[in-house]
């Protein structure tokens, strides 16, 4: 046991020549369809999961890039109004519920929480595989909805357009959204018990990696902010299917009430999208910079912070609706708030990179991008925190560039990062380093080409969900349509190669990363039970080598030999 | 492997805990989860009366009226049928961690699933009433004042609501008495009893509040 490497006697080994009889990977354990369907392992559930939300961001991108080619010239060319409609309506239900909010807690999540926190899967496996189901029973539905016909309410559901005006298919599509609600709320509490009850003997509270408490902070958000969607669902589907009313103005209803239910839920939904990308980068950024986290207890509390605080700002989707000056001052005031915490971790993370060994390896270069992004959509929000700016710009572009930097600049940035990260422990394999700096590369560019120029826009006048503008915004347009050209090429690389990774790439090790986290410990991929023995945690989490003294050598971050499977 | 052991399920059988340190943690656990969940439950309803109280101010007359034709007979029953079960509720959570009384946790648990019945029971004769009334929102509603229809339209869905979570409950209790005639050794400190049992005291307290809204709030002062 003197020096790290040969502390692990499993990186060593080539299992060929030496009979170990170590367990088979979780992946080899079985090998039927059942095997995978009836799974209460958490590895495999998340691989379930990462097949699932990968079709439903391929659903969701085509619409997308219908909406970007008819947007192409100022004229109603390729799709008519209701059908434009329904495509953007398509586009931002199936991204926000079937891909963004379930994306990395479910899959990265639910693969390295268990492995991070040294347990030996989740506290209530069944009741994981459960919320699968229903998250594919609701996409399922939603898919539904549209072969059906399509709805064209846009992903907000306002009513009451949605409940009492609107002859498209909302009611099983508001119905497969509340069903996939079920499925995070069961995840939110699975994760949570997971956190307290098995933890691994010497992880305490904080010693927990970033990512935990990331997946910590976005489960307590799933369980206190999901039922009341699902509450403003259930209404939605009452008043349109049974006649009762309760927001029907012409019965004294009030729509306002929908819309201070809907984004109580919504506003916090968003941070169930960034809380993880932010965990994510955390780990990330360390290890490719070398270096410890700065700041470790104030990025905990910074989670912690915008969870709390991002209850309480709903108001500022609704500064146009109507509301009373002084809700609108503390909402905005709130909105500013909330901006503190953000802006803590981000300048934590820069000041990790400080005087790191940076290696600018595929994850770290999707890291760098999130940092980018995450800032200018971060700071885009305070101009949209504002009440005076807000109004001139409200429905605008603006606002659709804004909230697109925080959840695709952003989280599928980190989800990227996360995803080629993970890759070798999660397949056993490398994939071509090369193709996947280049995808990081272009997906930046792509990404603020189509994005960007909507700001411009925005701020000119453009509204959006129309798809007949004046000519005037057509050189922005067709800036951000050849961007979503890029973007679209970026994204299906990645399915190309590291598909191909899994059958053709090279052998990962067991930490090819170098990297300090308990999920390393094990095979790549780990077995059944994720450990052989017991783990047991002696240090802080990001082991690297501390700001004062220079790393001890250079390590090589990718050792030529070892895997176990 | 003894009637603990059986009861121990993934991933708490490989902690590498004695089988009483492993169950007990288990049972823990399982009894936390069960209390997230019922903090969302809690915001849950929570919306559902946040959305009565906004309707309320808003249209304080209409919801007296409204309130007032609501039947008070059998409300006023159903609220004492369920606290009665609230009461066997409790006692089979209690009884169920002790060896000897097998027999009373599972008469306890026969009682609260029926008196969980008989509820559902009172709440359908009270809703054959109400549509003979004309008390469902639509063209032919009863009261003239439209709000009023909003006031229904909250009865309706809350209790319909309510009731769906009580057939939940039902269900649960219902396993429980199952699996516990056939098993012998399977209710005595299965954390199962106590979470079926939370869960149906969490529905009580959700009538505990929607009594007084739907039923008194026309007749008071």
């Amino acid at each position: 046991m003197s020096s790290g490497a040969t502390a692990d006697a499993t990186t060593l080994a080539n299992p060929r020549e030496l009979p170990l009889e170590l367990p088979a990977s979780y992946l080899a354990d079985g090998r039927t369809l059942l095997s995978w369907l009836a799974t209460t392992d958490h590895k495999r559930i998340a691989i379930l999961y990462a097949v699932v939300i990968t079709f439903f961001f391929f659903v969701g991108g085509i619409a997308a890039t219908l909406v970007r080619l008819e947007l192409f010239t100022p004229q109603a060319d390729l799709v008519g109004s209701d059908t434009y409609n329904k495509l953007f309506s398509l586009h931002g239900i199936v991204m926000v519920w079937f891909f963004l909010i379930p994306s990395i807690p479910t899959t990265m999540g639910n693969f390295l929480l268990p492995l991070m926190i040294g347990a030996r899967d989740l506290a209530f496996p069944k009741l994981n595989l459960v919320s699968w189901y229903l998250n594919l029973g609701g996409g399922l539905l939603t898919l539904a909805a549209v072969l059906a016909g399509g709805i064209d309410t846009g992903w907000t559901f306002y009513v009451p357009y949605s409940t009492t005006f609107s002859n498209s298919f909302v009611t099983l599509a508001v119905l497969g959204v509340l069903v996939s609600g079920f499925s995070t709320i069961a995840t939110g509490v699975n994760f949570i018990a997971t956190v307290h009850y098995l933890r691994a003997p010497g992880m305490t509270w904080f010693r927990l990696p970033l990512f935990v408490w990331a997946m910590y902070t976005t489960s307590l958000i799933f369980v206190l902010a999901t039922p009341v969607l699902a509450v403003t669902l259930t209404l939605v589907v009452a008043e349109r299917s049974f006649g009762l009313p309760i927001f029907d103005p012409a019965r004294g209803g009030d729509p306002i009430l929908f819309q201070h239910l809907f984004w109580f839920y919504s506003h916090p939904a968003v941070y169930i999208m960034v809380l993880p990308a932010m965990g994510v980068i955390s780990e990330v950024i360390t290890c490719y910079a070398r270096r410890r986290i700065f700041g470790y207890s104030f990025m905990v509390y910074a989670l912690v912070a915008i969870a709390m605080i991002g209850f309480f700002t709903w108001g500022h989707h609704m500064f146009t609706s109507g509301m009373s000056p002084y809700a609108a001052l503390v909402f905005s005031f709130l909105s500013f708030i909330v901006a503190v915490p953000s802006a803590i971790k981000v300048f934590n993370w820069t000041a990790t990179l400080y005087r790191g060994q940076i290696g600018f390896e595929s994850p770290m270069l999707y890291a760098l991008g999130f940092l980018g992004l995450f800032t200018v959509g971060g700071l885009t929000g305070l101009f949209l925190a504002s009440v005076p700016i807000d109004v001139h710009v409200q429905d605008t572009y603006f606002v659709v560039a804004h909230f697109h930097y925080i959840m695709v600049g952003a989280s599928v940035s980190a989800y990227f990062a996360g995803l080629h990260f993970w890759w070798p422990k999660i397949t056993g394999r490398m994939y071509p380093e090369a193709w996947a700096r280049f995808a990081a590369i272009l997906m930046f560019f792509g990404f603020n080409l189509t994005f960007f120029p909507q700001f411009i826009a925005g701020y000119l006048g453009m509204p959006r969900r129309y798809h007949v503008y004046p000519p005037e915004f057509q050189v922005w347009n067709v800036l951000s349509s050849a961007g979503a050209a890029v973007l679209a090429a970026a994204y299906l690389m990645p399915l190309g190669y590291l598909t191909w990774s899994v059958f053709f790439g090279s052998r990962a090790p067991n930490d090819p990363w170098n990297a300090s986290g308990l999920e390393w410990r094990t095979t790549s991929p780990p077995p059944r039970q994720n450990f052989f023995g017991n783990p047991e945690v002696l240090a802080q989490p990001y082991n690297y080598h501390p700001e004062s003294t220079p790393p001890i050598k250079d390590q090589p971050r990718v050792p030529s030999q070892g895997s176990l499977t | 492997m003894s009637a603990v052991g059986k009861l121990i399920r993934e991933p708490w059988d490989e902690l590498g805990l004695s089988e009483s340190k492993a169950f007990a943690l288990q049972r823990s656990g399982a009894t936390f989860g069960i209390w997230v969940f019922i903090a969302s439950e809690v915001l849950f309803f929570g919306a559902i009366f946040l959305l009565y109280a906004a309707m309320r101010i808003e249209h304080a007359d209409a919801f007296a009226a409204a309130a007032r034709e609501t039947n008070i007979v059998y409300g006023t029953l159903n609220t004492a049928i369920l606290l009665t079960s609230g009461l066997t509720a409790s006692v089979a959570s209690r009884a169920a961690e002790h060896d000897g009384l097998r027999r009373l946790t599972l008469w306890c648990l026969a009682a609260t699933a029926a008196l969980g019945l008989a509820f559902l029971v009172v709440k359908g004769l009270e809703y054959r009433e109400d549509i003979e009334k004309h008390l469902v929102p639509g063209p032919r509603f009863a009261l003239a004042q439209a709000p009023a229809q909003l006031f229904f339209g909250f009865y309706w869905l809350s209790t319909g609501v309510h009731a769906i979570h009580l057939s939940i409950g039902i269900g649960l209790v219902g396993r429980l008495i199952g699996k516990g005639l056939r098993d012998h050794e399977w209710l005595v400190g299965n954390a199962q009893v106590e979470i079926a049992l939370l869960y149906w005291g969490f529905v009580d307290v959700v009538w505990i509040f929607l009594y007084p809204a739907l039923y008194l709030a026309g007749r008071a002062g």
